[in-house]
């Protein structure tokens, strides 16, 4: 044995070991400053009037009400009809054309749409439905949200069907059942947790959005349910009340951030639990 | 249906190796040539499995004997790539033909395999699920079928107060018998087994070969086994495969005993494989 090569070896795994571990401290530290600044500025403005009131005007007293109805509905709509496309287009990838040369095609630009800029996709439905209706929607804010869950489902549904094992496959084909009915009550079922958690994932990806938002559903100062007509979103007012000079409503915008983080973090927390029973099966 | 009914069902194998009086062919496999790919992994294969009788296939690995079983119930075919040519003769029609459906053959062919594959439903759903696909049955007579199954598959004592139990809490053997009780609830004319004791231990491998012997009254039996013993246990009729040829094909006794073929006898004396 050459000790100098190996005391060597020792020193280098020193020095690597404490570069990575201060790293780790780095990042952490700089998520649990955001978080400890959140919590601070946020909880101090969290009340019951944040739930139950419109944004106000300045100097005024309000809340976030119309902000969370429009948050939920634009998100709700974009999960209602990105989660069919994106699971159905996951399923042909990961059943039907698994051996296809579309799937490879799909799965490239589904890579590209997952990591192209939101506000490049905002601009897209700015072009092809705000500008043909002359006005900003509720709608089309949620069909550029939608455009953004449609990759993370494609992406979760085909990884989670990948990981049923053929042999189950075959298993339920040996009992002479079709490919259709296969995929509905074996594949499906075996892959759900995964599936839903894709869901979550994706609910947690759009919920933050600011930048596509603003080119389509805009914003409003008002309680407004009506998807033909601009509507308000929590990222929106945060961005807006943040930059203002108002000491009110930049405490609103902290609670809103406050709000979105909660949320996602529930629905993270969610999506690890349900991963984790699945494992354990 | 796309195969005709079990009433045209003798067909002799002229010159077939081991063709004998008294027996009737379930199923003739007459030049079988089966490729992946390019790769020829059978060679011309021509072979009889006997109604009601067990027929074992052994062989060093890659010597082709599950791909033979594949071949069976067109398992094959969920993969590009795959092909086979030849004719594979049962109840009068070649099973390989394409206009043969699929789902109706395999619901006829039952396979069970290495490892247990139970669905990731309740113990009831398992079998139920595979009746409920070609039979409409009023409740009582599916739960009268499920609890026959199970009888059949020597579960029922053991998973009869919860079988509202996920198919996935139960022991490897417990499992892989749920997957014969599922493949015998659909009713079957023939099961193959594709190593189905390999992932077991050997109380459970015992339970199995038991209901191996046992099922022979009503199906038609092939199984594919590393393990000779096995294959001698289980058997009447044993097919010894090597590099994708059929080498001898005879009564499990005559293999063991006293093998015609040169490597027949060094394989099952262990000097190879």
């Amino acid at each position: 044995m050459n000790g100098s090569l190996y005391s060597a070896r020792r020193v280098r795994n020193g020095v690597i070991s404490v570069m990575s571990v201060s790293a780790t401290a780095i990042g952490l530290a700089g998520l649990a400053m955001i978080l400890g600044v959140l919590l601070w500025q946020g909880f101090s403005g969290l009340s019951v009037s944040v739930f139950t009131e419109m944004t106000p005007p300045p100097g005024a007293a309000g809340g976030l009400l119309n902000a969370i109805v429009g948050s939920l509905i634009m998100t709700g709509l974009a999960v209602a009809i990105g989660t069919p496309i994106g699971i159905l287009a996951g399923t042909y990838m990961a059943e039907y054309g698994r051996h296809a040369k579309l799937t490879v095609v799909v799965r490239f630009i589904n890579d590209i749409l997952l990591s192209a800029p939101s506000i490049v996709v905002g601009l897209f439905i700015y072009e092809i439905m705000v500008r043909p209706m002359s006005h900003f929607s509720g709608i089309s804010g949620a069909v550029v949200l939608a455009v953004l869950v449609v990759p993370v489902m494609v992406r979760t549904t085909e990884d989670m069907l990948k990981l049923v094992p053929d042999t189950l496959r075959e298993a339920a084909a040996s009992i002479g059942l079709p490919r259709s009915l296969m995929i509905r009550q074996v594949a499906y079922r075996a892959a759900r947790a995964g599936i839903v958690t894709g869901v979550l994932l994706a609910v947690a990806r759009v919920s933050g959005e600011t930048a596509p938002l603003l080119f389509t559903a805009l914003n409003n100062q008002f309680y407004s349910t009506n998807l033909n007509a601009p509507m308000s979103s929590l990222p929106a007012v945060i961005f807006q009340f943040a930059l203002s000079p108002y000491k009110d409503w930049q405490s609103l915008a902290w609670t809103g951030a406050l709000i979105i983080t909660l949320a996602v973090l529930a629905l993270s927390i969610t999506a690890r639990s349900l991963t984790a029973t699945r494992k354990l099966q | 249906m796309n195969i005709a009914s079990p009433a045209s069902a003798t067909t002799q194998v002229a010159n077939a190796p081991g063709s004998r009086a008294g027996l009737r062919d379930k199923i003739a496999i007459r030049n079988l040539d089966f490729f992946y790919g390019d790769n020829r992994a059978l060679k011309s294969v021509t072979l009889p499995l006997y109604a009601n009788k067990a027929t074992a296939f052994i062989g060093p690995s890659g010597c082709g004997k599950s791909t033979l079983l594949r071949v069976l119930n067109r398992m094959y075919d969920l993969y590009p790539g795959q092909r086979a040519t030849g004719q594979v003769i049962f109840d009068g029609q070649n099973l390989l033909d394409a206009s043969v459906d699929l789902n109706l053959l395999r619901a006829r062919i039952g396979m069970v395999f290495q490892k247990p594959t139970p669905f990731p439903m309740t113990i009831y759903e398992n079998i139920a699920f595979g009746i409920r696909l070609y039979e409409k049955l009023p409740k009582s007579e599916i739960e009268g079928r499920v609890e026959q199954a199970l009888r059949r598959a020597a579960l029922w004592e053991e998973v009869k107060d919860k079988l509202n139990a996920n198919g996935l809490s139960l022991s490897g053997g417990q499992q892989q018998r749920l997957c014969i009780a599922r493949t015998v609830a659909v009713r079957p004319e023939v099961i193959l087994f594709d190593e189905p004791c390999s992932a077991l231990d050997p109380i459970s491998t015992a339970k199995i070969e038991e209901l191996i012997d046992e099922l022979k009254a009503d199906y038609t039996i092939t199984i594919v086994t590393h393990n000779m013993q096995q294959a001698a246990r289980v058997s009447e009729y044993t097919a010894f495969m090597y590099l994708g040829e059929l080498v001898e094909f005879d009564e499990t006794n005559k293999i063991f005993t006293s093998p015609n073929d040169r490597r027949t006898q060094d394989y099952i004396t262990g000097r190879f494989g």
